[in-house]
Parts: C-alpha cells; sequence; structure tokens
C-alpha cells in the first residue's frame, strides 16, 4: 500500500528524492520555536472558519428593520450587515461557535506572531541569512493586524462603526493628502458609499489573506531553504544543526499542537463569549458608548490617540498635521519602521556582516536586548495607557493623573529599561565568566593536589 | 453462470494481485533506529483515539438535537474536546510510540560564488548587442512608469479624490427644525438641564457627520460663549455638532459634576479618547486629544416654542484634515 502510492508519485512527479530529504530535514528542539506553528495554525483555523462566515454573511449597507430570534433588537433599524451577523450569531446553527472562534482565532493569532517577533528579536534570529524571512513576517504581522481590523469593522454594530470612524479620522489627519486618500477609500465622506462595505469585505476575505498566505509560504520556504536556528550546544556549531526529523519525530508533535491550537480555539469559541454584537447594538453616526475597547492587538494605538494632548499643527489656516496622526499614523509607523531598519542598523553598529546559524541568548548581545526591551516597555506602556479609563471605572484612579503620568513615564521608563537591561546583561555575562574561571582554577587545584599519575 | 464467477474471482484476484508484488529490494540497514514497544501508550493512544470518536459523534449529536440547551457552549466542548483528545494522542504517539531520534545535518553552504558569478556573466553578455544600455535602461524606466500611472489611474474613480466641497456641506440651515430621534421637534421647554439630547435636523439623512447634535440647557449666567455669538443660545440652551473634532465618534457623553471640587464645570465629553469639551464656552477644549473645539449650531426659538437653527455650524465638523480650518460649512 505505502509502497505502491510512493511509487505512483515518484514516477509521476520524481518527487521521491526530494521527498526523502524533506522527511529526514531537521528540526532543532526548544519550546519557543513551536511560536510560529502556533501562529500558523491559527491562520488555518482563521480561513476554515472565516470560509464558513462568508456563506452566512451579506455585505450590504442597505437597511431593513429587524424582525429576528433576539427580541431586545426588535423594531430597530440597522444594516443588512449588521442584520447577518445577528442572525449568524442566533439563527445559523453553530453560527455563534463558529464566529466566536472566528474572532478568538483572530486575537490568538496575533498574539502569536508577537510573541514569535519577540522570540526572534531577542535571540538574533533575524540576522543573515534569515532577515528577509524577518522582514516577511514583520510585514505579515502589519497585514494581520490591518485585516482583523477590517474584520471586526465589517459586522457594522456600534463599535465597529466607532472603530472605523477612528480609522477614517486617522487617515484623514495624513498631512497634505489625508483628506484625498480618505475619499478614494470611503468614497466620499464618512460613512460613504455603499461601495466602501464591499471593498472592506473583498479586501477581508480576499486580498490580505491572500497577501498573508502568499507571504506565509514565502516565510515558510525561506525557514527550510535556510534551515532552523538552534542555541549553541553540544554538536551544535554554525555549521551542524542537530534535531529532530520531520518524520517520524517532528509530525505527530506537530500535529499534536495543530490539534491542541484548534482545541483552545474552538473552545474559547464555545465557552468564552466575545464581541456580543447584539449589545453593542447596530451602528449610527451619532451614536457612542462609554468603555469601549477595541480588540487588544489595537490596544497600543487607541493609547497613542489618547495620550497625545489637544493641538492640531497649522501654518494660517492650513492644518498641516491633525492630531490623530501622532498616535494613529507615525507611532506605528516609528514601531514598525523601527523593527524593520533593525537588521540593517544592527549590522551598521557592530560592523557585523557574517553567517549566523547559532541564536544568542539575550544576555550575549546587551545592546540589543536593551533596546528591544526599551521598545516593548515603550509600546506596552502606550497600551497601557489605552486602558486608563477602566482602570478609572474598576480602581477610580483619576483619568486626566492616569494620563499625565504616562505622557512622562512613557519617554522615562524606556530608557531606564534601556540602561538596567543592558547593565543586567552585562552582570550575567560576568558572572558566567567568573564561574567559568572559578571551575577552571579548581579543576587546576584538583590536578595538582592529586598525585602524579603512575606512567 | 459458473464459468462467469469463476472469470469474475480470478479477475478479482489478479487485480488485487497485481499491486501486492512490488519489486523485491533487499533491505538495506535501518533508516530509523529500532525501539521498544510500548503496548500501555498504544493503548493509551486507542483510549485517546476513542474519546475523540465519542467527542466529534457527541458535538454532530448536540447540534442535531433542538432540544440540548446552551447548543454553542456544549459544540464548542465537544468539538474542542475532540481536539484536545487528539492533540493528546497524537503527543503520546510523538513521546512514546515514536522512536526519538537526533539527527545532524550541514547547514545549506552559505552562497554559491561561481554560481552567482556565472549569472551575472550570463546578464551582462545577454546584453552585449546593445551599445547604449543607459539610455536604454532609462527609456523602459520611462515607458514602465508611464504604463504604470496609466494602470492605477482608474482607481480614482475610487472616489471625488480632488473635491473637498462635500467635507464642508452640512444639512443645517436657517429656519430648520431640530427633531429628536422619533423626528418630533425639540421645544425648549422640553430642554431640561443637567442632561443632554441628541438632535437631527428635520427631513435630512442623519448618517452624515453634519447631522447630529448635542443640545444642553445651561445657566444663562454660566454662559460665557465666544465673541460674535450672542443670541445663539436662547434661554441657555447650546447646541454642538456631536462628532467629535479629534476622530470623529459621537461625542455620546455628558460630564454634569456630582463633586463639585474634582470637575466644577458640566462638559461633553467622547467616548473614545476622552476629548473633554466645555458647553458653556464655545466648546473650548478642556481635556484629551481633539486639536478644535466642537462647531456650534445657533439657535433660536420658533413661533411655537419650537427649537430652530439660526443658521449653519460655527465649523466645519469631524476630524481634522489639512483643509478643515479654509472655510466654514455650506
Amino acid at each position: 500500500m505505502i509502497r505502491s502510492t510512493v511509487r505512483f508519485l515518484d514516477e509521476r512527479s520524481g518527487g521521491a528524492p526530494f521527498l526523502r530529504k524533506a522527511l529526514r530535514y531537521v528540526f532543532p528542539d526548544h519550546w519557543s520555536f513551536l511560536l510560529g506553528e502556533v501562529a500558523l495554525y491559527a491562520f488555518v483555523v482563521l480561513v476554515g472558519t472565516g470560509i464558513y462566515l462568508t456563506l452566512f454573511f451579506d455585505p450590504s449597507t442597505a437597511t431593513t428593520h429587524y424582525h429576528g430570534e433576539y427580541q431586545p433588537l426588535h423594531g430597530l433599524e440597522m444594516t443588512h450587515a449588521y442584520r447577518s451577523v445577528v442572525d449568524i450569531s442566533f439563527k445559523v446553527k453553530a453560527g455563534l461557535l463558529i464566529r466566536q472562534t472566528h474572532h478568538w482565532a483572530a486575537d490568538v493569532f496575533v498574539v502569536a506572531i508577537v510573541l514569535h517577533l519577540l522570540r526572534i528579536f531577542f535571540t538574533g534570529a533575524f540576522r543573515k541569512p534569515r532577515d528577509l524571512t524577518y522582514y516577511l513576517g514583520l510585514t505579515m504581522l502589519a497585514l494581520a493586524l490591518l485585516e482583523g481590523y477590517l474584520g471586526y469593522s465589517l459586522a457594522d454594530d456600534l463599535l465597529s462603526g466607532m472603530g472605523l470612524a477612528i480609522g477614517y479620522s486617522v487617515l484623514m489627519s495624513v498631512p497634505f493628502v489625508g483628506a484625498n486618500l480618505a475619499e478614494l477609500v470611503w468614497g466620499g465622506p464618512f460613512p460613504g458609499t455603499p461601495a466602501f462595505w464591499s471593498r472592506m469585505y473583498v479586501a477581508h476575505v480576499f486580498l490580505f489573506p491572500l497577501l498573508i498566505a502568499t507571504l506565509l509560504g514565502a516565510h515558510l520556504l525561506l525557514v527550510a531553504a535556510r534551515h532552523h536556528t538552534q542555541f549553541r550546544g553540544p554538536r551544535k556549531t554554525e555549521r551542524k544543526v542537530v534535531g529532530v526529523p520531520t518524520f517520524p519525530g517532528q509530525t505527530p508533535r506537530s500535529l499534536g499542537l495543530m490539534s491542541a491550537v484548534t482545541a483552545v480555539l474552538f473552545l474559547l469559541g464555545g465557552l468564552v463569549q466575545i464581541n456580543p454584537i447584539w449589545l453593542w447594538g447596530p451602528y449610527h453616526v451619532a451614536s457612542g458608548t462609554n468603555g469601549a475597547q477595541p480588540d487588544w492587538y489595537l490596544g497600543w494605538l487607541i493609547g497613542a490617540l489618547r495620550l497625545v494632548p489637544g493641538f492640531d499643527v497649522t501654518i494660517g489656516h492650513y492644518t498641516l498635521v491633525p492630531n490623530p496622526f501622532w498616535g494613529g499614523a507615525l507611532f506605528p509607523l516609528v514601531v514598525f519602521g523601527f523593527l524593520w531598519a533593525f537588521p540593517w542598523l544592527e549590522r551598521r553598529f557592530t560592523g557585523d556582516h557574517a553567517f549566523h546559524n547559532l541564536l544568542d541568548r539575550p544576555r550575549d548581545a546587551p545592546w540589543r536586548t536593551a533596546i528591544g526591551a526599551a521598545l516593548f516597555t515603550w509600546v506596552a506602556l502606550i497600551f497601557l495607557a489605552g486602558s486608563a479609563d477602566r482602570v478609572f471605572v474598576t480602581f477610580f484612579v483619576s483619568y486626566g493623573w492616569q494620563i499625565l503620568f504616562f505622557r512622562i513615564a512613557v519617554w522615562v521608563v524606556p530608557v531606564v529599561v534601556l540602561l538596567v537591561t543592558r547593565r543586567v546583561c552585562l552582570e550575567l555575562q560576568a558572572s558566567e565568566r567568573v564561574e567559568r574561571e572559578r571551575e577552571l582554577a579548581e579543576e587546576e587545584a584538583r590536578r595538582a593536589a592529586a598525585p602524579e599519575p603512575v606512567r | 453462470m459458473r464459468a462467469l464467477w469463476r472469470y469474475l474471482v480470478a479477475a478479482v484476484v489478479l487485480l488485487l494481485g497485481r499491486g501486492r508484488r512490488p519489486p523485491r529490494v533487499e533491505r538495506a540497514e535501518r533508516i530509523v533506529p529500532a525501539g521498544e514497544p510500548s503496548p500501555r501508550a498504544e493503548l493509551l493512544v486507542l483510549a485517546l483515539f476513542g474519546a475523540t470518536a465519542a467527542c466529534a459523534v457527541a458535538f454532530v449529536v448536540v447540534y442535531a438535537v433542538e432540544s440540548i440547551p446552551h447548543q454553542t457552549q456544549f459544540l464548542g466542548l465537544s468539538l474542542g474536546l475532540a481536539f484536545a483528545f487528539l492533540a493528546a494522542a497524537l503527543i503520546v504517539i510523538a513521546s512514546r510510540l515514536v522512536v526519538t531520534e537526533e539527527l545532524e545535518e550541514d547547514y545549506p553552504v552559505p552562497a554559491h560564488p561561481a554560481e552567482q558569478e556565472a549569472l551575472g556573466q550570463l546578464v551582462e553578455e545577454s546584453g552585449d548587442r546593445m551599445t547604449r544600455k543607459r539610455l536604454l535602461l532609462v527609456g523602459g524606466g520611462a515607458a514602465g512608469a508611464a504604463l504604470g500611472a496609466a494602470l492605477v489611474t482608474p482607481a480614482l474613480s475610487l472616489g471625488p479624490a480632488f473635491e473637498i466641497a462635500p467635507f464642508f456641506r452640512t444639512p443645517w440651515r436657517r429656519g430648520v427644525r431640530l427633531v429628536d430621534e422619533d423626528g418630533r421637534p425639540l421645544h425648549a421647554h422640553d430642554v431640561l438641564e443637567e442632561t443632554f439630547y441628541t438632535a437631527y435636523p428635520e427631513g435630512a439623512d442623519r448618517e452624515q457627520l453634519g447631522a447630529p447634535i448635542v443640545v444642553v440647557r445651561l445657566r444663562p449666567a454660566e454662559l460665557h460663549l465666544p465673541a460674535g455669538r450672542d443670541g445663539w443660545a436662547p434661554h441657555g440652551i447650546v447646541a454642538y455638532s456631536k462628532i467629535c473634532t479629534h476622530a470623529g465618534c459621537a461625542v455620546a457623553l455628558y460630564r454634569k459634576p456630582t463633586f463639585p471640587t474634582v470637575e466644577p464645570r458640566p462638559a461633553l465629553v467622547c467616548p473614545c479618547h476622552y476629548s473633554t469639551f466645555d458647553p458653556a464656552r464655545g466648546a473650548k477644549v478642556l481635556f484629551g486629544p481633539a486639536g478644535r473645539p466642537l462647531p456650534q449650531l445657533p439657535l433660536f426659538v420658533g413661533p411655537s416654542g419650537e427649537l430652530r437653527a439660526a443658521g449653519n455650524l460655527s465649523g466645519p465638523v469631524g476630524p481634522a484634515w489639512w483643509g478643515v480650518r479654509n472655510r466654514r460649512p455650506s
């Protein structure tokens, strides 16, 4: 059976030698290498559940009056888009499970990518020859954020409308061309033409998934072409990679991880409510609600938008930089731009143009670790600032004072973190050196004390 | 009949038998190292597969039986557990039933200098016959750029792109009545202090940024409107665009102080980024990221006590853009 299948395939594709090599491809063994795989499997779940949702979703802004399963919305005017999502939640059997699983999968997808990115950054895995792989990964992260934003905007509930208004304002705020770009994307001033919904829809279910999938394919091809990185260890050198082969070792592990990710996502989708749009109600330009929070991965942007003091940069009557530009556009551009430029910057400053297959431990590269920690702290603080209103509601800490604190902290704390992290790395290195010297000295002392071996 | 049956059996035997006789290859030494069998692990895997199947069946049953309550929860639980058991089975297979090998492999060679050289040479030699390479490159580049520009031009049909008049348009004119959500005219005596009202221009499309306004009543003595706005607030009733000048959200909160020592004055607050506006002072920004006050709508009280616009809003509504300070709304 196996032989005949293999023979059938080989005689038609000539692929047996390649497959044989592929099955014995070596995967170095470290738990942190699974983070990228988690992202991959979350993406698989996203595509699967997403296809199911398209079978029921109606991307139309034509309005209707609701008279469906969910009583509290009866008689309300809403778009067909919103109505169809309410119907997916209440009328389509298993619809709510799939919808919530899709939403959870999006959140987990981005978590996994970010953790994967942190692992890559702090171990120096982005260095030559894997910088191109890293750029593709970063681009996928940016696309994933946009894709997620489009996804929850499509539902046309109150939160999605508020999110779209903010997105519109951020695009409007781009100096010189913002209003023109916004008019192009929305087809006119907010809330735009009905065509805008088709545009979002085709972007969310076709263009972005296709782009992400293409980049993902290229990313994996490059990983395989250059092989995995590994931490230094016995037999693990810049020239030799040591690990478990694809088959039989890695396959059940990887499939097990895929099943585990799917299990967690379906359990979350079934048991933990997420984005109950029937509670938010349909969006109208005039409605808003307090306590609105976006999905976690946009928290850093809402924090940045809230932190900027109230001013527009103007020259006479010309508005040069409208306020949302700083937090909504420049901030993410700076963060992504810096991450994009980092491999080049590091080469520039260290003069290290060599190939690297062995990973650094964070302490091995104090400056990189310190800069990464500072950048992370900066983004994390701004992210936290985005939840200051919730902190106010929960702990009664004045919102105004919190914002004031964050306005200072986001500039001071990262510098402190930079210096402290670098120091810690250097101390760890020094303690290792001392340890090694001690061992050597002890060894020598033992040898000196021991009687000469009889020859 | 009998002969036919025999032929049939023979044919089946022949067909099935064919694949079963591969050319016998002498087994070389093992590729995957041998390991001890582990019947207990096999039993565990079998049990886990059984549990997977049971949960999958449960999923179908929950799906099919209408009367089971909490469909979504049980569907998620059964499907999630099915995958969880499958994951467990695969992990047992990976750790107990499959030989864990540690292989060594050479990293791919960092680079192929000879091939690189050949590629460069190949491209160079291919262009040998061209004498004015730079000129040709410039020409080709120009052609490509022009063609690219031509191909993206249809994208301009997406929207007006260069028309900025729509950003200044609002449905408010002198005499337009203010109506509430149900379309009933808003009367001056309906408007109470310490709360806020959302109003729209009568008969206009409400789903445009220029339409919705907030109406609040303050004591006339408290009002300190900017110069030139005398008579805009009959009986202390002021109206502002409901769309935040920061990021376009609806200014949906009215802060009426319950603890006077902390925040002494009432304020209009946007729930998105907490831009806070002072309704007594022309919606001046008190706090938060907004860069402009909310545009004010001048009001007058009509013959039967209804509130009417006394003109258009004092400035363009909604988020800022490069031309937002250029002119008044129309």
